[in-house]
């Protein structure tokens, strides 16, 4: 799937960005940047790079393999986005980094570029669901909803949801959680995007995906604020391309 | 005080809000009718009207924060933050936000719930508003309030899309004001889709 940076993006990055050589106008096709965070986000351990990945899995793994290569010219935005995410050690387990957004919706500038970055992606891409995973994905998914005209549709914990509703298992760590969704929400041939604050193992968005294909929604792309991707979330999606704007390691 | 008394009386949009609600019969258990907004969701106009009307009324109030309580306050709290330039704070159930956090339990009509918020997400000299869907008995509100006035903001108000009809007038809520799009829609069978 090519990535195309909409014109909005390009001038926005030619206003704001320090000066930049006339060459990098003609990269059309580059992706939005993003920062990859170590551990304690220190700024002498960022490197930037790509962070789009490809329809296919084997497309991923190239375009992954060729994203440390890649030196872009970050957008601004996305590094102030970054950066206003709290990284809290220990929590909600000792060992688990939590990748805390809280912090980036108390950033008003922070959050409106988040969901200006996706609703400049998904504007011109006929997209009449916008599928957000209970609960952080309820944060950002009605924003760009509303933004491109689309109808949100929540997907909840198990019971939950009122009336008739489907539902599908996934694995956790330890046992399986359910995901649900109204019947009727949403119409064979619509075309989705499913959004979530992060990715970790992908085994909810890989549920999430499963529930509308049952209903013969088409699954345009998984959108994530956060990657980590040395879980390989993205492996789980199978033919669905991940967009993401911060990857985490 | 509801929508309808001030100065939105015959505002066509408040009829669109109204009809996208869903009334589930018996649920979560029997005697309650439960009012859907998912369906609400579904119609992008009807949910764009929610914001609108909202945003009208709080974009010259000075609001620094909008506290939307867990989880349909999730839905309806941002767009209305983002609109108004104001931050977004989730109000939510226990063990869910990490870091520091205060907390304030409240009745339910059996046993007791608990809510949370960050201690960093307030400063002091805060004007907020408190976003949910719905409110019935005002406890999960008033939870809200308590937590806010804890941090050191001042409630401007609670906002609603659906209230109980008890809610109209001057009624306030821990000396806070309330404001309400709708009541509640009778069931009615003709509008159930599926």
């Amino acid at each position: 799937m090519q990535t195309i940076i909409s014109p909005l993006l390009v001038s926005h990055r030619l206003s704001l960005a320090p000066p930049v050589p006339r060459l990098l106008n003609n990269y059309h096709h580059r992706a939005p940047t993003s920062i990859r965070l170590s551990s304690h986000r220190s700024t002498n351990s960022l490197r930037l790079f790509s962070s789009t990945v490809a329809a296919a899995a084997a497309a991923a793994a190239a375009s992954r393999d060729s994203e440390m290569a890649t030196e872009d010219v970050q957008d601004p935005r996305i590094a102030k986005i970054a950066s206003s995410i709290r990284v809290i050690p220990d929590f909600p387990k000792p060992g688990i980094m939590f990748q805390d957004i809280t912090t980036l919706l108390l950033d008003t500038e922070a959050f409106k570029d988040t969901i200006a970055l996706f609703v400049e992606r998904y504007k011109d891409k006929d997209i009449s669901v916008v599928a957000g995973v209970e609960a952080r994905g309820f944060i950002f998914g009605p924003p760009i909803a509303l933004a491109i005209g689309a109808k949100f549709v929540p997907m909840r914990k198990p019971k939950k949801l009122p009336g008739k509703v489907i539902s599908e298992e996934y694995s956790l760590e330890y046992g399986t959680d359910k995901i649900e969704m109204h019947v009727g929400a949403v119409e064979p041939g619509e075309r989705a995007i499913i959004i979530d604050d992060l990715i970790a193992t992908g085994g909810t968005l890989a549920a999430a995906i499963r529930l509308l294909e049952r209903v013969g929604v088409k699954i345009v792309e998984c959108a994530c604020v956060i990657e980590l991707p040395e879980l390989k979330g993205k492996d789980k999606l199978g033919e669905t391309p991940l967009f993401v704007l911060v990857s985490s390691a | 005080m509801f929508a309808v008394e001030n100065g939105l009386q015959g505002d066509p949009r408040l009829k669109a809000i109204s009809d996208a609600i869903r009334v589930i019969p018996h649920f979560p258990k029997t005697g309650i009718m439960f009012q859907d907004i998912t369906t609400l969701l579904l119609d992008p106009v009807a949910f764009k009207h929610v914001v609108d009307i909202f945003v009208d009324r709080y974009k010259h109030m000075n609001i620094s924060l909008v506290a939307g309580v867990e989880a349909r306050g999730f839905i309806f709290g941002p767009p209305i933050a983002l609109a108004i330039g104001a931050k977004f704070v989730p109000l939510r159930k226990p063990g869910k936000l990490p870091g520091r956090v205060i907390s304030e339990e409240y009745e339910l009509e059996y046993g007791s719930d608990r809510l949370e918020m960050s201690v960093e997400a307030v400063k002091s000299d805060e004007r907020a508003l408190i976003i949910d869907d719905l409110v019935a008995t005002g406890g999960t509100l008033s939870a809200s309030i308590n937590l806010l006035e804890r941090a050191g903001a001042e409630v401007v108000e609670c906002a609603c899309v659906v209230g109980l009809p008890k809610f109209k007038g001057q009624c306030k809520l821990k000396g806070k004001p309330l404001y309400v799009l709708v009541e509640p829609r009778e069931y009615d069978e003709l509008t159930l889709y599926n």
